[in-house]
């Protein structure tokens, strides 16, 4: 019994503070002490949710953000993850394309953003371009960072037990530098997010962002407010799912 | 006794010589060893007996000088040869058993069970590494250095991360299964009393050469309290640490010059 109520209050507690906030907020705005020009009450952002909702324009628009998001990741995601195991194995290749990556690296990829508008425009391929590049720098270091850091002890072990090549890559090397790339991987979700919502709002005609700056054309407050709670939505489902794997992956260190 | 195998192995070093950029580790190493033999090295640390192991398991080459497996002089990875470290080096993402499994590569799951069981620990088979005391971390080791029957068993100072009486029970356990399956060891080690306790002989490694090939004739299982095994423990102590002879007691040296 007493484990039960442990277990329950353990997934509880976390969600006290939010709750309380939302309940106060509601409450000064319908006492008028929050002004609605200022901040809409929680219920007008929800009755603005369901009128998008009912029309289907919310549904596009997070359908939208979203596959700019995942696309972007992959691609910038698979491109950070190759190089860094690549470097991260080979002298040569660590030679040739190390020094290019840090110094990419240290520019900040939204200051690209003019750059960028004027090579693709504002459609789909500006916004997977930034996207997949912001990913890209976080998994790439975090790669190649696990992967020099795999114990060398281990490394020797599994030499002197005949294993090379693949074998040696698959059993001691990939999962030894595990923890770290799962940890680029749950830092670049963050910038995932990040990079999509400067990108929309700054040049869209569909996404999230998108919806936000119009809403403030016509100064609906509630869609905006819609717009800020959706990227926080999304952001703790993406970190859900990666600690997700990270608990089935790293159960050994658990 | 060792016990006839399949496979026999025999070792012999001719004038190996190892360095390390301007460093010389080992500088003219002359030893012969017999199938089945058990050898213990030991010195002070980084006297070179670390690398002389890493050496006879092929994975560094010797600068100068040649080793001969079976009279044929080892290039690459000794394939006969299985190398226990002091820290276990078990793979923590792999549970117990996989981590035996590493040792035979293509072998069956059994096998790996069959080895767990030699050590003890074929109930903790589905565990993490992380579980697992010190003393049983070793015991998979040993498990997986032996899962696949090796000729030669090469101890890097497995036991120096032990306590005295999990040291003393794995000194039990290594010389049992090294009496059941005949296999040739080498035991590195700087504890001198358990390179007598479980050597057939104890070579002490000084500057890079041998300064002591002394072959210890005590039954086995040897008590620890035993004069004679008191006596050969001194000895090699006093030549360590460079004792003068005229130190060492009257009875000592009549038993030694006997068993000379």
């Amino acid at each position: 019994m007493k484990q039960w109520i442990n277990k329950f209050s353990i997934k509880i507690i976390p969600w006290l503070v939010p709750l309380l906030l939302l309940i106060s907020w509601q409450f000064l705005s319908s006492i008028g002490v929050i002004p609605k020009r200022i901040l809409p009450a929680p219920m007008e952002v929800i009755q603005a949710a369901q009128t998008l909702m009912s029309t289907g324009e919310l549904y596009e628009h997070i359908t939208v953000s979203l596959g700019r998001a995942l696309f972007g990741f992959f691609i910038g995601g698979l491109i950070g993850f190759l190089l860094g195991i690549f470097n991260g194995i080979s002298r040569y290749s660590e030679l040739l394309f190390d020094t290019s990556v840090q110094m990419l690296r240290n520019i900040p990829h939204l200051a690209l953003i003019p750059l960028v508008i004027l090579w693709f425009g504002i459609d789909e391929t500006s916004k997977v371009f930034l996207v997949a590049l912001g990913v890209l720098f976080p998994v790439y270091i975090n790669t190649y960072h696990g992967i020099k850091s795999v114990d060398k002890g281990l490394i020797e072990m599994g030499k002197a037990y005949g294993l090379k090549g693949r074998a040696l890559f698959f059993t001691v090397i990939f999962p030894g530098a595990m923890s770290s790339i799962l940890i680029g991987i749950r830092f670049s979700l963050g910038v995932m997010w990040l990079t999509l919502i400067v990108a929309e709002t700054i040049s869209s005609h569909s996404g999230i962002g998108y919806m936000a700056m119009n809403a403030r054309e016509f100064m609906q407050m509630d869609v905006i407010v819609l717009s800020v709670v959706l990227y926080a939505l999304l952001g703790k489902l993406s970190d859900v799912i990666a600690k997700y794997f990270e608990g089935k992956l790293l159960k050994w260190d658990i | 006794m060792p016990i006839a195998r399949e496979r026999e192995i025999h070792i012999r070093l001719e004038g190996v010589q190892k360095s390390f950029s301007e460093l010389e580790v080992l500088k003219d190493i002359n030893l012969e060893i017999q199938n089945g033999e058990f050898i213990a090295i030991v010195g002070e640390s980084g006297c070179g007996k670390s690398t002389l192991l890493r050496l006879l398991a092929g994975l560094e080459k010797p600068s100068s000088g040649v080793i001969k497996i079976n009279e044929s002089p080892l290039q690459q990875l000794n394939t006969n040869a299985r190398l226990m470290f002091q820290d276990g080096r078990l793979l923590p993402w792999k549970r117990v058993i996989d981590n035996v499994h590493v040792g035979i590569p293509d072998g069956k799951k059994e096998k790996a069970r069959e080895a767990l069981c030699n050590v003890g620990l074929e109930n903790r088979a589905k565990d993490w590494p992380r579980t697992l005391s010190g003393g049983q971390k070793q015991r998979v080791a040993l498990a997986r250095a032996l899962v696949n029957d090796p000729n030669l068993l090469l101890l890097d100072e497995p036991l120096g991360a032990l306590d005295a009486l999990t040291r003393i029970e794995m000194q039990d356990l290594i010389e049992s299964l090294w009496q059941s399956s005949g296999f040739t060891s080498i035991l590195v080690t700087h504890d001198v009393e358990e390179a007598v306790a479980i050597a057939d002989r104890v070579i002490l490694i000084e500057n890079g050469v041998i300064r002591l090939n002394r072959q210890i004739d005590l039954e086995r299982p040897r008590q620890r309290t035993n004069l004679e095994f008191r006596l050969y423990v001194e000895e090699i102590m006093d030549n360590i640490m460079k004792r003068k002879k005229s130190n060492i007691h009257p009875l000592k040296q009549r038993i030694l010059t006997a068993s000379m």
